[in-house]
């Protein structure tokens, strides 16, 4: 079992990094008040940005394609979540309506566009990120075997990305602004902070964030752009409430879910988990997921304001 | 009266605004948008058939639009159409294939199966927002997943096709919405029996807000929950129920499509068609006459694309960012009503 265990381990971790720094956008939108549905989108923007220009790149500049590659996924998800930001901002349009308006283009307008380029829906990358053993650390027992081998320059990348989140959002004076716009907007208003400029910067973030997830997608395990994510948008949704809007949380929450898809995607050839039907562990964070919107109803960590627009002058 | 034409002029803002940002999409490809709408619309009405399949993309817009419009009119986003259709066609096929039963009955036996899938998975958010203020659009959101997983996995174990693991055996003529004289009528189309289900469930939506005390009672819970509490009005019972129907519709949705338009029901794709049911709602202002024209709309774009691509080359996928676009200017129709409030003005200014 522990074999297994080790085994699988460097793609439970593939597939939880995607999830961790959506969740985490999505955790700066949201902590700011605003809703952001559109996560499933903005990793489909990256996801494309990210192949388009690694496609482009590869054959120039092999050796820096795949960090631009994902600089511009990052950029092109923030460049994008400024559509959301605008209705939900300025607007005061339904956020939720929005999102959705955001998933759905982003999954048209990025197939319409790689058709135009490729010919066919399709972009294909030639290589992708390696894996790597990091030497010494490799060979500290247990933790070696499961933390560093066969891992990806982009999990560190995203490790260090959340806890400078975690720095941002409760150790500084900007973190308290973004929370305080989330909690109650007038009061922080009052205090001098400008709500709309951090509901933007949180919304910006989010896709930022999404959009580095999307291209992490592309030159990790994926190497094909196909227009979507397949759900992992929402998913990482879904790891915002179970981890009741926390940085570790979600770090938990997107952890635990992505090793039960890892566990469902293998359980076809490990007999050990065979035994599981496939169909529990896929349906699993979901269901999980109501059950602690149930369980958190009457103490709900979600951000009191969060949904609301703001109108300046508001009491 | 004021309220209609007004929802009518923000609905004509917005498809314009979209027709423009999908024009703008052709030009920046290097295609005539001209070209490409004349060959849009072309490929949904030029012939008998071609309109017959249109009518029958928009069957299946109808009800998910319904579904969204009844349960905006109770104050509930209900983002899990997609969902409950895919459990509603998943119910429909599984009858379809499995039981005997003589034509008529067998119908009859699918359609009220779809109703009840597409209920059920409209209940548990219903039930989760009225007993514990679980928001439905999250709680919508997870059930569209869950139901795509099931699919997923019930599929190849019990309807397994002959060919592929990825899709269900292809239902029996018998076991189908499809009639001959409508297949005969519109040469050879998609377009079933469920257009009657459609136009049938308008009138009995329009007929139960208007007219019915239930319906009264829904639209009282969505403009103000705690005032239609004070005047003793069954809140929860109101907010279960609303997702119920709303559910059983987009249920009927999926057996339209997948044992009328379509023959089998395929795993791994959550239908487009539900989220389309939401630009249906906003776009016919959550009103079933309103929807019934923006189904029609969005079929046309739908329908025609596939001949709008082989003419022009210009990617089927410009009809789905339209519709999108639209659904972000609804979104954002403050600055639409402002451009137009701005444009009254200026013309009051100009005839002074």
């Amino acid at each position: 079992m522990w074999e297994i265990i080790v085994q699988i381990f460097p793609y439970a971790i593939a597939y939880t990094i995607p999830l961790l720094i959506t969740a985490l956008g999505g955790l700066f939108s949201e902590r700011s008040g605003v809703i952001n549905i559109g996560l499933e989108g903005l990793m489909v923007v990256g996801y494309f940005c990210t192949a388009i220009t690694i496609r482009n790149l590869e054959a120039v500049a092999p050796g820096t394609a795949i960090q631009i590659g994902l600089l511009a996924g990052f950029a092109g998800g923030a460049v994008f979540a400024l559509l959301h930001a605008f209705a939900s901002i300025n607007l005061n349009a339904n956020q939720v309506i929005s999102g959705t308006a955001i998933n759905m283009m982003a999954g048209a307008l990025t197939v319409y566009l790689a058709r135009t380029i490729t010919g066919s829906g399709n972009i294909q990358i030639r290589t992708g990120l390696l894996r790597r053993t990091i030497g010494g650390l490799s060979d500290i027992p247990i933790l070696g075997g499961l933390f560093f081998t066969q891992t990806y320059a982009t999990t560190w990348l995203v490790l260090a990305l959340l806890i400078l989140s975690w720095f941002v959002l409760y150790k500084t004076a900007f973190g308290l602004r973004v929370r305080a716009c989330g909690e109650h907007p007038a009061a922080a208003a009052s205090a001098g902070v400008n709500v709309y400029l951090m509901r933007y910067i949180g919304v910006i973030i989010s896709g930022a964030f999404a959009g580095l997830g999307g291209g992490i997608i592309m030159v990790t395990y994926s190497g094909e752009f196909s227009g979507t994510v397949a759900g992992l948008g929402f998913l990482a949704l879904a790891s915002l409430i179970f981890g009741q809007w926390k940085p570790f949380g979600v770090l938990g929450s997107t952890f635990f879910f992505g090793f039960a898809i890892t566990v469902a995607n293998v359980s076809q050839v490990i007999p050990e988990f065979a035994v599981i039907p496939p169909i529990i562990l896929r349906v699993f964070p979901y269901v999980v997921t109501l059950i602690a919107l149930v369980v958190f109803s009457k103490s709900s960590q979600a951000p009191k304001a969060i949904g609301q627009p703001y109108y300046p002058g508001q009491g | 009266m004021k309220r209609l034409p007004d929802a009518l002029l923000m609905a004509v803002s917005a498809v314009i605004l979209g027709i423009i940002a999908g024009a703008l999409l052709m030009t920046a490809i290097g295609s005539n948008p001209f070209e490409g709408y004349y060959h849009l619309f072309r490929g949904g009405l030029m012939n008998m058939r071609r309109i017959g399949n249109t009518v029958a993309v928009s069957t299946t817009l109808i009800l998910t639009g319904l579904s969204v419009a009844f349960a905006f009119r109770t104050g509930l986003f209900n983002i899990g159409a997609a969902g409950q259709m895919l459990i509603g066609g998943l119910c429909a096929t599984a009858v379809g294939l499995q039981v005997a039963l003589p034509r008529p009955i067998l119908l009859v036996v699918m359609v009220l199966s779809a109703f009840a899938g597409g209920a059920l998975w409209g209940a548990v958010p219903g039930f989760l927002k009225a007993k514990f203020n679980v928001h439905e659009v999250v709680a919508t959101i997870m059930m569209n997943w869950i139901a795509y997983w099931v699919v997923y996995y019930a599929v190849p174990a019990f309807l397994k096709g002959d060919f592929l693991e990825t899709e269900s055996r292809v239902l029996p003529a018998y076991a189908s919405l499809r009639v001959p004289w409508m297949t005969n009528l519109f040469d050879g189309a998609y377009v079933n029996m469920g257009l009657f289900i459609a136009v049938a469930m308008i009138f009995l939506i329009r007929f139960m807000l208007n007219r019915m005390t239930i319906g009264y009672e829904l639209k009282a819970v969505g403009s103000n929950r705690h005032a239609a509490l004070y005047a003793g009005i069954h809140v929860n019972r109101n907010i279960i129920l609303s997702m119920v129907i709303a559910g059983g519709l987009a249920g009927l949705a999926g057996a339209t499509f997948y044992t009328g338009y379509s023959a089998n029901i395929q795993i791994g794709v959550l239908p487009i068609q539900g989220f389309d049911g939401i630009a249906v709602a906003l776009l016919g202002a959550n009103n079933p006459l309103g929807v019934l024209g923006a189904a029609l709309f969005f079929g046309l774009l739908h329908a025609g694309k596939g001949f709008m691509n082989a003419m022009t080359g210009i990617p089927p996928e410009i009809s789905d960012t339209i519709i999108a676009t639209i659904i972000y200017f609804t979104a954002t129709s403050i600055l639409i009503g402002r451009g137009l409030n701005y444009l009254a003005r200026r013309k009051k200014k100009g005839g002074k």
